[in-house]
């Protein structure tokens, strides 16, 4: 299960990435394997998403959400 | 003035660091560049309670040490490079109480560079709100240093700070955070050896970030990359491990100092405001709306202390000439340095608004919601959701709008955002707009409801958004990027603005815009004074001979006999010759020399434009009465055809010149700032005056 995969309103906790480079951009923002993360809302164009995670909102694309593997 | 100790505040972004720096620093602060890089320096002075005065520095918000903008890379040069003249003495870390975890990211990696530092836990009543208990005894003794709450915007426990910044330990006394060595075993030691460096985190980072810091000498930067070969170094896995290593301590961190309320999934307001504002109809409908208000604003209130600033430099310039003794050096000064000036500061009311605009978005978070909402249309023509605020600028100015388009990461969308925002409609076309408009759009409604020249002129900006959007689309294509874009962004929770930051922004960017903009134009307008005023040979002299001839002194007034000199006069002057130089370039899109003088003169700034026609037509009406420049173009008539010389295809023509040409020196200046070489500014002028000439030729062609 990826993280674009989740609807609004679901919750998952993250696993692993499949991306180098992003898991760093995203570790720091505190997306870390271990975290629950919510959808919160979906862009209105369908693209990007806002997820809570460790208290607050992020805003990612889509495409970036696909590399992050939920458990 | 000479400060005693040094401070530099560190900090996520929306975690009230500017508030905090405003609310310690008050009016007492000066904007400028860090040495070498186009970032915004902002330091100010503060008394301490013990009569000392400390010097504060305000670095730009991040989230790491690792940056991902140019902005963010200037934080550890300052921190870390201790021959740096701005290294700090001591650093005030601000976290946002409600969100400590990822705040706390950034603190653990300035602790570990050993520098002296105070924690100002700021929010705490936000916290409080959503139930989080924080133990701000066992925080500070869990990490070693000294933690102050406060709130800045209530301004609450500045005092306490003062006192802790004053009581402030020359020692690093924190704790450490994280077994640094152990992330890049053997190298970290090595690094350490051969640059003399005491610090094994300051090591570490130097192996990851010594390509682009200033402080190393190349020989250095070179014998790091031998090292990290040597030790087979990977710069994103060693950041992986550290920033795991680092939630790890975070997580212990907090585990005995902050209790987390056990129902925390009660919506927050902030959601609640979302699903209106971000809403797949009324989201697009609102900002729709507030771009509309915003544009009322700049075009209706700010047109009346445009008025006065343009009337009082009239006055200065009037007066000067009646005080001052007639000559060159008066005129230099009078005609040249005082007209170009006020041709910028008329523009501050405006860039004033707008600024005030988006710095009130920005601070309530709905500007991080416009760039949401817009990323995927943007993305489609090579732009990027945060292009979104440097377009909008650019119907002010596009000055302004390329210095923010340093918030984009992704240097691909950052150089197309900087190519096109000079295509949307500025402030300064519109004087040109509304005059060649009402020169040949009939004042009349269409459907009762719309007026024409109404609808021409919102024609005109709404081309010069398609023009933008189709130009990035082509960039998109040409451009070539190793870089992946992304867009990982923080919505912070709306706020209420704060009218102080508010009032702030309006002051530094009026004041940097006439800094920089103002430097350029004086320069540039001096230039154009000499062309202007001067003549090949004795071709003056013969002008004033003719015109003293009594056939025209006791005909005219002496008022009417002064504006034939001096059209005469400019006719002939190094700006007339050239004007005549181009006309053969410039007679296929319907232009004459005249024109082309006001081309030449509005060259490095659209605004002259207006100026000079009323210059060159002052001739061709009734000499007895003098017309608005407007009248006086109407009624110019081609000397050859006797037809009016401004018919509908020469204004269009000139309109769509005016919407694509590079007329202005300050953009390329502020072009060349931020990218730091000439290349894209080269490309950019000569793109822009491919179109222009197209577009203008095509325009006479079709409405001739």
């Amino acid at each position: 299960m990826r993280l674009s995969q989740l609807e609004v309103g679901e919750k998952g906790i993250v696993k692993e990435f499949t991306d180098l480079e992003m898991s760093v951009k995203l570790m720091e923002m505190g997306c870390l394997p271990g975290e629950e993360i919510r959808v919160d809302r979906i862009a209105p164009l369908g693209d990007p998403i806002a997820i809570n995670v460790s208290g607050y909102q992020l805003s990612l694309r889509k495409r970036e959400a696909s590399t992050i593997i939920l458990q | 003035m000479k400060a005693d100790i040094r401070v530099a505040l560190v900090g996520n972004p929306n975690t009230g660091k500017s508030t905090l720096f405003n609310v310690l620093t008050g009016l007492n602060q000066k904007i400028g560049n860090f040495p070498g890089v186009t970032v915004d320096k902002k330091v100010g002075y503060s008394k301490l309670p013990d009569g000392r005065l400390a010097e504060v520095v305000d670095l730009p918000g991040t989230y790491s040490l690792y940056p991902k903008s140019q902005d963010e890379s200037i934080v550890f040069s300052v921190l870390a490079d201790r021959a740096n003249p701005l290294s700090p003495d001591l650093v005030i870390v601000i976290l946002d109480a409600s969100n400590l975890k990822r705040n706390l990211l950034l603190y653990s990696q300035v602790a570990d560079l050993k520098i002296p530092v105070i924690i100002a836990l700021n929010m705490m009543d936000l916290a409080k709100k959503s139930g989080l208990t924080i133990n701000v005894d066992q925080f500070s003794k869990n990490l070693g240093v000294p933690v102050v709450p406060i709130s800045a915007r209530k301004i609450e426990g500045i005092d306490q700070l003062k006192a802790a910044v004053s009581y402030a330990n020359k020692f690093a006394l924190q704790e450490d955070s994280i077994d640094v060595k152990a992330i890049a075993p053997g190298l970290i030691d090595r690094i350490s050896e051969e640059l003399n460096i005491d610090n094994p985190y300051f090591a570490l980072q130097l192996a990851h970030q010594h390509e682009t810091l200033k402080f190393l000498s190349p020989e250095q930067s070179d014998r790091i990359e031998e090292l990290e070969k040597e030790f087979s170094f990977h710069s994103q896995k060693a950041q992986g491990t550290e920033t795991i290593a680092r939630y790890n301590f975070i997580n212990e961190l907090l585990y005995d100092t902050v209790i987390k309320p056990i129902n925390a999934h009660d919506e927050t307001v902030s959601n609640k405001i979302d699903k209106v504002l971000t809403h797949k109809i009324f989201g697009f409908v609102l900002f729709f709306a507030i771009l509309l208000f915003m544009f009322q604003a700049i075009f209706s209130w700010a047109s009346y202390p445009m008025e006065l600033i343009a009337d009082g430099f009239v006055w200065v310039q009037n007066s000067l000439h009646h005080v001052l003794p007639v000559g060159p050096l008066t005129s230099l000064l009078v005609d040249g340095v005082i007209a170009g000036l006020s041709g910028v500061m008329v523009f501050i009311p405006q860039i004033a608004i707008l600024f005030a605009f988006i710095s009130i978005l920005e601070d309530t978070g709905y500007m991080s919601r416009v760039t949401f909402m817009m990323d995927k249309l943007m993305r489609k023509v090579g732009l990027n959701g945060k292009s979104v605020v440097p377009l909008i600028g650019g119907f002010a100015c596009a000055v302004p709008s390329i210095m923010s388009t340093r918030t984009i990461e992704n240097w691909k969308d950052r150089m197309i955002t900087i190519m096109v925002t000079p295509l949307v409609t500025c402030s300064a076309r519109l004087p040109i707009y509304t005059l060649l408009i009402a020169l040949v759009v009939p004042n009349r409604n269409v459907w009762w409801l719309f007026d024409l020249r109404g609808l021409a002129l919102t024609g005109m900006y709404v081309f010069s958004l398609i023009s933008a959007v189709v130009v990035a689309w082509v960039f998109k294509f040409i451009l070539k990027s190793r870089e992946r874009g992304y867009f990982i962004m923080e919505l912070p929770v709306y706020r209420m603005p704060r009218w102080n930051n508010v009032l702030y922004s309006m002051y530094e960017r009026s004041k940097s815009f006439v800094l920089q903009a103002g430097k350029v134009i004086i320069a540039i307008s001096i230039i154009l004074w000499v062309m202007a005023s001067y003549a090949p040979g004795d071709r003056f002299e013969k002008i004033d001979q003719q015109y003293r001839q009594p056939q025209y002194t006791k005909t005219m007034t002496p008022d009417s006999l002064n504006l034939v000199i001096s059209s005469a006069k400019l006719e002939n002057s190094y700006a007339g010759i050239l004007g005549y130089v181009i006309e053969p370039a410039i007679r296929p899109l319907g232009f004459d020399w005249k024109i082309g003088i006001a081309l030449i003169t509005s060259f490095a700034a659209r605004e002259v434009f207006v100026g000079t026609m009323a210059t060159i037509y002052s001739v061709h009406g009734n000499a007895d009465k003098m017309e608005s420049v407007q009248q006086k173009m109407h009624s110019a008539k081609n000397t050859q055809t006797g037809q009016p010389v401004f018919s509908l295809a020469v204004a269009f023509s000139l309109m769509m010149f005016y919407a694509f040409a590079m007329q202005c020196a300050s953009t390329v200046a502020v072009v060349y700032r931020e990218t730091k070489s000439w290349r894209w500014p080269a490309i950019q002028f000569a793109y822009m005056t491919v179109l222009a000439y197209v577009a203008s030729f095509i325009a006479y062609n079709v409405l001739k």
